[in-house]
């Protein structure tokens, strides 16, 4: 008898562990703009700056969103930063320079950064090298061709009509941008939680022999997740310039470290010890609140190195805390 | 002479040569399970001592003992030159004492060369802080000179043929020994080193154990082969079922006579068979595979008979099913399936899936299961098209399915969101087949279905693939299991050195018979006088 209300006890905590570990990361969000509002209430608690952090980070979640795919299939894609600043430069090249219609130079975007993925593929498969110095060298490669096409400048004076959809027209005072972020993010969760398509991706990242004898074509499936990182590596660039109004060569890069940050740090959270896309999505958020907070109580640009840096080693170590866990449990 | 266990010490006493080990009372326990009991062996000075026996007899745990992994159960006596070393061993401490190992997979690194090999186990011993790579190589130089070996010290491994490779194993081996002078003897253990080597590599290995054995250090040459024990030792000790069987002088000790001593004779009292039935028309006809290990093997599977692969290390009965599935890619050969012809040099799992044709592979943490995924997510996986379309898989029906899977393998626990790790390797082995009988496969490759399982779930494993077998699928299963070949093929093939020698069937079939089929080589059928004579 008292053995099973031990039991019981030991079970009901459980669940709030779970629980707790699922929502761990919302709720740090929520202590984290609590916080700063107690102390910064008419600057941090107004909605011009939560809307401005939403909007402004859209560019940081769709990336971070193109990283989880491959990374749930086992691979990296460093080159995802030089993949947004070569789409963007396209377009600011494209449409300034050669005078394209607008709409014309986001496609030729969008088809340069599946071009990377498939070259990134292509690589990675036909001779078996390991993604992360593939993908290492593709950015910086991307990078090079960037400064190449640009001369090394900023170009500006694009099509209005690009910021027009992007960052200007607003929902709920938010710029669209957030939205297509969002959108982005409902159907890659669609796909990991309701598709077969995502099963397979699942055990192609988890047990790759696993999944090729089980008659998974594990190297298609694998080349379908660079083709999507690259398409929403373009799909960056857009917003990038569309944000923007202009096309930077070099700020895209500083980017890479906390996509990178927020994708481990999402994976502690919603479905813990998986890339989850709502879990990126609230990393990001918590990350650039935390920032922007830091920067209203007036500290020095350093933060934002401290809190990427930081987040992204404490990320990795909880999410093999909760692997370790997990395979302890059940 | 030859009346079996009792076939004792005939070496001749002439000169009464120095012990070099002796291990005594040697026990272990592995929960219930005894591996050894009461083991005694002895190995001299300058000698070549054989340790023969069948899987599961206790060799490796013998070796195990001596390398300092396992513990011995108290009350076990070692000797090394006469002084008494005490058990368990730490890690490390066979150094110390002088022994040297040379395992199977040699552990050399391919890409790193011959002298960074070499210098391997120094490196991990003494701390030099300088490496004189020119006065090292000249050392090298010499240390190969004296055994007739011309390896270049700076090629790098991967380079040398699979005899260099395995005669530079067990030169560094000796080369270890004489390292450490202090040491109070020189012990080289050699264990299988021959079974990929083709016959005239093997007689150069045995020309450097000749030699190595003539500076006065000791061998235990640890293998399956019969013929290369006779050819090469002084003296034999077989174990058999953890017991020393008998131990003999190699000379004058005839084949029949050491076959008897490996596999004994009271064995099959509480054999299982599988029960003989009707069996469907042809349905596999595997013709003409090359690759790896195996040879130009053709054979014909019926609708609903189960076929073993067996043989000795080596002999390449491990690579057919793998090949037959696409899995790993054949040299040449077809499989056809109902009269479907697959080329197996262009095979792929894919395909094969798609024809109905399935793979239980061996390593199951590596190949059959995700660990770190639950139940349902791993016996789904190849049928997920069932659960929906396309666009919407419904994981509360992958749940249910997974659910009535488990209850009909007998799965434990049933909870179907269990996580694979958490579940013992039967139960893990329960799920994969759960996940391949649920196809109603037409050929079902098994590769040592049973390993790591524990007893009680081998028997379900045994009746669930009896019971595929009799839905009318063709099995094929590779294992080195004998009593389990008995237990569920109507046909076993045993091959040596990737060819077939034997084809047991119906009543032929008994743990002993297939054991004894296994030592049977390709020109032993030639003269088949000598082969009655071992199976006799």
């Amino acid at each position: 008898m008292t053995a099973e209300t031990a039991a019981n006890a030991a079970a009901r905590r459980q669940v709030w562990i779970d629980r707790g570990e699922r929502y761990g990361l919302l709720i740090a969000w929520l202590i984290v703009i609590a916080a700063f509002g107690a102390v910064k209430p008419t600057v941090f608690l107004s909605w011009a700056n939560f809307s401005t952090i939403f909007g402004s980070q859209a560019v940081l979640v769709v990336m971070t969103l193109g990283l989880i795919i491959p990374l749930t299939a086992g691979d990296y894609d460093l080159s995802i930063a030089g993949n947004l600043t070569l789409s963007s430069m396209t377009i600011a090249v494209l449409n300034v320079y050669f005078g394209w219609p607008i709409f014309a130079a986001a496609m030729m975007a969008l088809v340069v950064g599946l071009v990377i993925g498939a070259v990134n593929a292509w690589i990675v498969l036909y001779f078996r090298i390991n993604s992360l110095i593939v993908t290492l060298g593709m950015g910086t490669f991307l990078h090079g061709i960037t400064l190449w096409i640009s001369n090394s400048n900023t170009i500006s004076g694009i099509d209005f009509a690009i910021a027009n959809v992007v960052i200007v027209t607003r929902l709920f005072g938010i710029p669209l941008a957030f939205y297509y972020a969002l959108l982005i993010a409902a159907i890659i969760w669609y796909v990991f939680t309701y598709t077969a398509a995502g099963q397979r991706l699942l055990f192609v990242g988890r047990g790759r022999e696993v999944a090729r004898l089980s008659g998974i074509r594990v190297d298609q499936v694998r080349a379908a997740t660079f083709l999507v990182s690259g398409l929403l590596g373009g799909f960056a660039g857009i917003l990038s310039v569309g944000s923007l109004g202009a096309a930077d060569p070099n700020s895209g890069l500083s980017y890479l470290l906390p996509a990178f940050a927020a994708a481990f740090l999402g994976a502690t959270t919603i479905t813990p010890g998986r890339f989850n896309p709502i879990g990126s999505v609230i990393a990001v958020y918590f990350l650039v609140t935390g920032i922007t907070g830091l920067s209203i109580l007036g500290i020095s640009t350093f933060v934002q190195d401290l809190f990427y840096g930081g987040a992204l080693v404490i990320a990795v170590c909880l999410s093999q805390l909760v692997r370790g866990r997990q395979e302890r449990l059940s | 002479m030859t009346s079996e266990l009792t076939a004792g010490e005939a070496g001749a006493p002439d000169a009464a040569p120095a012990i070099a080990l002796r291990v005594e009372g040697l026990s272990k326990h592995f929960g219930g399970a005894q591996a050894l009991a009461d083991v005694a062996l002895e190995v001299r000075r300058g000698e070549v001592l054989g340790l023969l026996g069948q899987n599961g007899s206790g060799k490796s745990t013998l070796i195990k003992i001596l390398a300092g992994l396992h513990a011995p159960d108290p009350g076990a006596k070692l000797t090394v030159a006469g002084r008494p070393v005490a058990l368990p061993l730490p890690a490390g401490e066979f150094r110390k004492i002088g022994i040297a190992f040379v395992h199977q997979h040699l552990g050399l690194v391919p890409s790193m060369t011959v002298l960074e090999n070499l210098l391997v186990g120094e490196h991990a011993t003494r701390a030099n802080w300088k490496i004189g790579w020119g006065r090292q190589a000249e050392r090298a130089r010499a240390l190969f000179a004296r055994f007739g070996l011309s390896l270049d010290p700076f090629a790098p491994v991967e380079r040398l043929s699979s005899v260099q490779r395995a005669l530079f194993a067990i030169v560094r081996a000796f080369d270890q020994l004489e390292q450490t002078p202090d040491a109070l003897a020189r012990i080289l253990i050699l264990d299988e080193p021959t079974p990929f080597l083709p016959a005239e590599d093997v007689r150069k290995l045995f020309a450097l154990v000749r030699g190595i054995v003539a500076e006065g250090a000791s061998v235990i040459f640890v293998s399956h082969d019969i013929d290369e024990v006779a050819e090469i030792t002084d003296r034999i000790t077989v174990l058999r079922d953890g017991r020393v069987a008998g131990t003999l002088a190699t000379r004058g000790a005839s084949k029949a006579e050491i076959i008897r001593l490996i596999v004994g004779r009271a064995v099959d009292l509480a054999g299982m068979r599988a029960e003989v039935r009707e069996l469907g028309p042809e349905a596999v006809v595997l013709s003409g595979l090359s690759g790896r290990s195996v040879a130009d093997l053709s054979f014909r599977v019926r609708a609903g008979e189960v076929v073993g692969i067996t043989g000795l290390i080596g002999s390449g009965y491990d690579d057919v099913v793998g090949m037959c599935f696409g899995a790993v890619r054949a040299k040449s050969g077809f499989l056809t399936l109902h009269g479907a012809e697959q080329d197996l040099s262009i095979a792929t799992p894919h395909r094969s899936v798609g024809l109905g044709v399935v793979l239980i592979p061996g390593d199951r943490l590596a190949a059959g299961i995700v660990p770190t995924l639950s139940i349902t997510d791993n016996v789904t996986l190849p049928v997920l098209d069932r659960f929906g379309s396309q666009a919407r898989l419904s994981r509360g029906a992958m749940r249910d399915f997974a659910a009535a899977r488990t209850e009909a393998f007998d799965v434990r626990p049933r909870d179907p969101d269990t996580l694979m790790s958490a579940m013992s390797g039967g139960n893990q082995q329960k799920v994969v087949l759960a996940k391949w009988f649920q196809m109603k496969p037409r050929l079902v490759l098994l590769d040592e279905p049973t390993q790591g399982v524990d007893i009680g779930a081998r028997a379900q494993v045994f009746g669930e693939i009896r019971k595929m077998a009799g839905e009318g699928a063709a099995v094929i299963c590779a294992s080195s299991d004998h009593e389990q070949l008995a237990a569920i093929c109507d046909r076993v093939i045993v091959l040596s050195r990737g060819r077939q020698v034997a084809e047991l069937a119906g009543d032929a079939i008994s743990k002993s018979a297939i054991a004894e089929s296994c030592y049977l080589r390709v020109d032993d059928l030639a003269n088949s006088s000598d082969t009655e004579a071992a199976a006799s």
